[in-house]
């Protein structure tokens, strides 16, 4: 196995005292690989991602763990700040192609922007059309003169993907860069996503509430709850034998194409906000496997065959207790 | 009840300068109730042998060119900016808050009335109010009135933003389509949300009242010269600037601590409002 | 944008000429005659009649306004009855003082107001914000004469650094140093709104930088002074522009009385004295220029805006 490029270590991120977002997760990335990053919103895949990109908004911070791209330490440091220690790189899609491009300044100008400050070889405008070139939009020369409200959402979004790559990164960060966009273009954006991941060779998170999206898209995937990630694994295991209950239950929440029944699981009840969440498993008020123990204490990780790891006292491929 | 005070308190505890500002209004308020009481001197007693005394002895802030007590007339002078400032307040709410929801009800009758706004608007405030003055003349009540037509224009401005919105909320439209009449729409619906925008710009109306009056004032169109207000000490004070400064002091002083404490109160209110109301409600 | 130009055109015109018709409305509804006002118990009949038919007063209202309007048109504002010259004679005569005032004053708004907002943002919630903020409401709730005495008091009478009162033209002796008799009035004038402005470039900049593309500009890995000149400031200094309209009619209105304060041969001046010598011709012309002025002032903000701003460029 290659070495990870992206290596987050007990990460916890905190919006106060005794008020942790993000509890402990820990995940690699290797180059070329796509990990998945699922989970309910509101569980702290938006704040995972931004601690690792040095962008937490004011009054949260980092307050635990480790996060190593290619094996410097680069926690804490905002972007411009790795730019200037010449670390290594990393780029990030937002959710919101609609507000995430500056409305009074011409893509060219917010592209070439990004150019300038990593490339400083390449000549701006030649880099900015390549990177238009590269993320399949049309008619570069005249689209470099537009201004955000003169594109569709998928084209922001593609532009969102070129002022990405113009960094040259190592990791592409994308935090449900399709949740806004209609499912045929949704479907071309994730297409690129894949396509410049192998071709470019980068590690790529690609955040989402969707399993679906997880299913076509991710090689790896791991499962976010209540701010702590509950089950990681290759995506044909998952998928096909989910050990964590909570994954299990998200599974089951998919419409099964093989069903003629309409009706929808759910999961009983919801998430834990940050400040609710008490000892033991946060999944454990709304889990039908629960017992006495998993009230009390940390729950240890435990693994299978396959390397799928799972955050439970009583995985699924075990019996259930009486 | 308790506990709404100490919520109160608290508020006020985090915020040390709105808890001075409202105690110096309550000041202000206590030394126009009792203005007999706590002046030294009739504010009109002239005294020919003590004029332009400086601060202290039995003048706490010194004497004017006539010899009257500064300090005497800046009590009684709370008596005018009162009576300004709940003058100008009421004018322009009773014939705004009209004029607003009218407007957001009736659309046609509204693009009429709030052209005439616009109107009225497209005057620069001061002159404005001076054009009042030439056709009404000098005179307190007068200045009351060309204070309160500029403050008209503003208010109608909100209420008519505010109804319109309120006008627009899902609950007042089924309220309507269920054939509610149009009055009941209005006490029920519009009138009682209209309290806390209303609230924020009274205050600030308040405030600007405050400074207005004085320009005219100053100006000698606003209150006639005898009467003991602060902007009317401030125009008297001004040939003696280099002789007596502590007459540009006093008055002044009263002026700004009262316009500056209502508007930390009206940022106060604005802060707690609603917050669908906040981008109409601009100063 | 044409069509938009000329849509928001029409619109000021028709303003105008509303306002207009107050304006001239105005001198019909001061009570009594106007005519006796004018001229004081002493005048004689014959002075009487000879001013009403000067100020075309004989004739029906609507046609009255008519010739008025016209002559205003052809830039002929009626005679000053105190001075006996044309109106428009007397607004020429407090222009040079007005716009050099109004001028110097936008100066100090613009470059203390915006500059210090823009620090107070970046600082936020430290003390110098704090101290600024609470500075910045405190200057908006003084009186702009009282400031203007207090400069006379300490800089002219006491350390004796500028004039007092008055301001010869810059075109008599002296030349362009006679500026230095604008400094005192123009600070006291730019106070409040260079106060104003400040508050709202601040708020504004807090604004802007919650916005999602802030964040986008951050990602890409450019240093905070970039962030705050390129992405945040520009697009700030949009609401800023927008104010400006506003500015110019608090400036206006202060104007009169700061031009007052420092005996300063303005228009403001003009209009104050005109009310108390019932001068009715001046004061008239004298509002129908400001109107119009304020009216292309918010027109050319309103277009400007839109100019800076791609987004409406469509519509
Ligand atoms: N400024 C903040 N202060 C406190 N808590 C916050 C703040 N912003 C977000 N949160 C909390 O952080 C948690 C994680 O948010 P987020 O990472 O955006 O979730 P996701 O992206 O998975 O939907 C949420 O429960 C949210 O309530
Ligand atoms: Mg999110």
């Amino acid at each position: 196995m290659t070495a990870p490029v992206l290596s987050v270590s007990d990460l916890v991120v905190s919006a106060g005292p005794k008020f942790d977002i993000v509890r402990g997760v820990s995940f690699d990335i290797a180059p070329g690989e796509i990990l998945g990053l699922v989970g309910e919103s509101g569980c702290g895949k938006s704040m995972t991602s931004l601690a690792a990109m040095g962008l937490l908004p004011s009054g949260i911070r980092v307050s635990g763990g480790s996060i190593q791209l290619n094996g410097t330490d680069i926690i804490r440091l905002a972007p411009h700040q790795r730019v200037q220690r010449g670390c290594g790189r990393m780029a990030m899609v937002f959710q919101e192609p609609m507000t995430s491009l500056n409305p009074v300044l011409r893509i060219g100008e917010q592209i070439q922007e990004a150019v300038r400050v990593h490339d400083r070889a390449a000549s701006p405008p030649a880099r900015a059309r390549e990177l238009l070139d590269m993320v399949r939009i049309p008619d570069a020369t005249h689209q470099l003169r537009a201004y955000p409200h003169e594109l569709s959402g998928g084209m922001r979004q593609r532009v969102m993907i070129a002022i990405a790559l113009a960094c040259r990164p190592a990791v592409l960060i994308a935090d449900e860069p399709t949740t806004a966009l209609d499912v045929t273009v949704q479907r071309q954006v994730l297409g690129l996503i894949r396509e410049l991941c192998d071709s470019l060779d980068m590690g790529v998170l690609f955040i989402t509430h969707d399993l679906g999206v997880v299913a076509q898209l991710a090689d790896r995937v791991a499962v976010m709850y209540a701010g702590g990630l509950v089950e990681t694994g290759d995506v044909v295991p998952l998928f096909a034998a989910p050990r964590h209950p909570y994954t299990a239950g998200l599974m089951a929440c998919l419409p099964d194409p093989n069903s003629d029944d309409p009706m929808l699981a759910t999961i009983p009840g919801s998430a834990p906000r940050p400040n609710e969440i008490k000892q033991g498993c946060p999944f454990a008020p709304r889990c039908s496997r629960v017992d006495d123990i998993c009230r009390r204490g940390a729950v240890p990780i435990t693994f299978n065959d396959s390397g799928q790891a799972a955050r439970c006292h009583f995985p699924l491929t075990c019996e259930a207790p009486e | 009840m308790t506990a709404h005070l100490i919520s109160l308190t608290r508020q006020f505890a985090m915020r040390p300068l709105t808890t001075l500002g409202a105690a110096f209004l309550v000041l202000v308020v206590l030394s126009a109730v009792f203005a007999p009481l706590i002046a030294p001197f009739p504010p009109d007693a002239i005294d020919p042998v003590n004029r332009l005394l400086p601060p202290g002895g039995a003048h706490l802030m010194g004497t004017d060119h006539f010899g009257r007590d500064t300090f005497s007339r800046v009590v009684y002078g709370a008596r005018l900016a009162l009576l300004i400032g709940v003058g100008v307040v009421s004018f322009s709410l009773a014939s705004g808050v009209p004029i607003g929801v009218l407007s957001a009800l009736y659309p046609r009758l509204g693009r009429v009335l709030m052209r005439m706004v616009d109107v009225l608007m497209s005057f620069p405030s001061l002159l404005l109010a001076l054009g009042l003055i030439v056709i009404l003349g000098q005179g307190v009540f007068n200045a009351i009135l060309a204070i309160g037509l500029i403050y008209l224009t503003t208010t109608a401005r909100i209420v008519y933003g505010v109804a319109l919105r309120l006008r627009a909320e899902p609950y007042v439209e089924a309220a309507r389509s269920m054939g509610a009449g149009t009055w009941w729409v209005v006490t029920r619906h519009i009138l009682p949300n209209m309290i806390s925008p209303l609230m924020v710009q009274a205050s600030f109306v308040f405030a600007f009242a405050q400074l207005g009056a004085a320009a005219l004032d100053f100006l000698g169109l606003g209150a006639p010269p005898d009467v003991p207000s602060w902007g009317n000490m401030l125009a008297e004070s001004r040939i003696y600037i280099t002789r007596a400064s502590w007459l540009l002091l006093w008055p002044g002083m009263m002026i700004v601590l009262t316009a500056f404490s209502l508007n930390l109160v009206g940022d106060w209110l604005r802060d707690r409002m609603d917050p669908r109301f906040r981008d109409v409600v601009r100063k | 944008m044409f069509r938009y130009v000329i849509r928001r055109t029409g619109a000021a015109i028709l303003t105008l000429v509303a306002a207009s018709i107050v304006i001239f409305g105005f001198i019909h509804m001061i009570p009594g005659d106007p005519v006796y006002v004018m001229l004081g118990d002493g005048a004689t009949p014959e002075q009487v009649a000879a001013l009403r038919t000067r100020l075309g007063l004989d004739e029906p209202l609507v046609l009255q306004y008519l010739i008025w309007a016209g002559n205003a048109l052809q830039g002929d504002l009626g005679q000053s009855v105190f001075f006996e010259t044309p109106v428009t004679q007397v607004i020429a005569d407090g222009a040079e003082t007005s716009i050099l005032l109004a001028t110097m004053t936008m100066v100090w708004i613009v470059g203390f107001g915006i500059p210090v907002g823009v620090l107070a943002a970046i600082r936020q919630g430290r003390w110098i914000d704090q101290g600024l903020s609470g500075l910045a409401m405190l200057l908006a709730s003084v009186p702009t004469f009282w400031v203007g005495l207090y400069l006379i008091l300490i800089f002219a009478a006491g350390l004796g650094w500028f004039p007092s009162s008055g301001f010869p033209s810059i075109f008599d002796e002296g030349g362009l140093s006679n500026l230095r008799y604008l400094i005192l009035p123009s600070i006291a004038l730019a106070a409040p709104n260079a106060a104003l402005i400040l508050r709202l470039t601040r708020a504004s900049m807090l604004d802007v930088a919650r916005e999602d593309y802030v964040r986008t500009a951050r990602a890409k890995g450019i240093k905070p002074y970039r962030v705050v000149t390129r992405h945040i400031l520009r697009n700030a200094l949009l609401a800023v522009v927008s104010a400006f309209g506003f500015t110019f009619a608090a400036l206006i209105s202060e104007a009169v009385v700061t031009e007052t304060v420092f005996a300063l041969p303005g228009v403001g001046r003009t209009v104050v004295q005109s009310i108390l010598r019932r001068d009715y011709p001046v004061i008239q012309g004298v509002i129908l220029v400001i109107v119009c002025l304020y009216l292309v002032i918010n027109l050319l903000v309103d277009l400007s805006y839109r100019m800076l701003d791609p987004r409406v460029e469509l519509e």
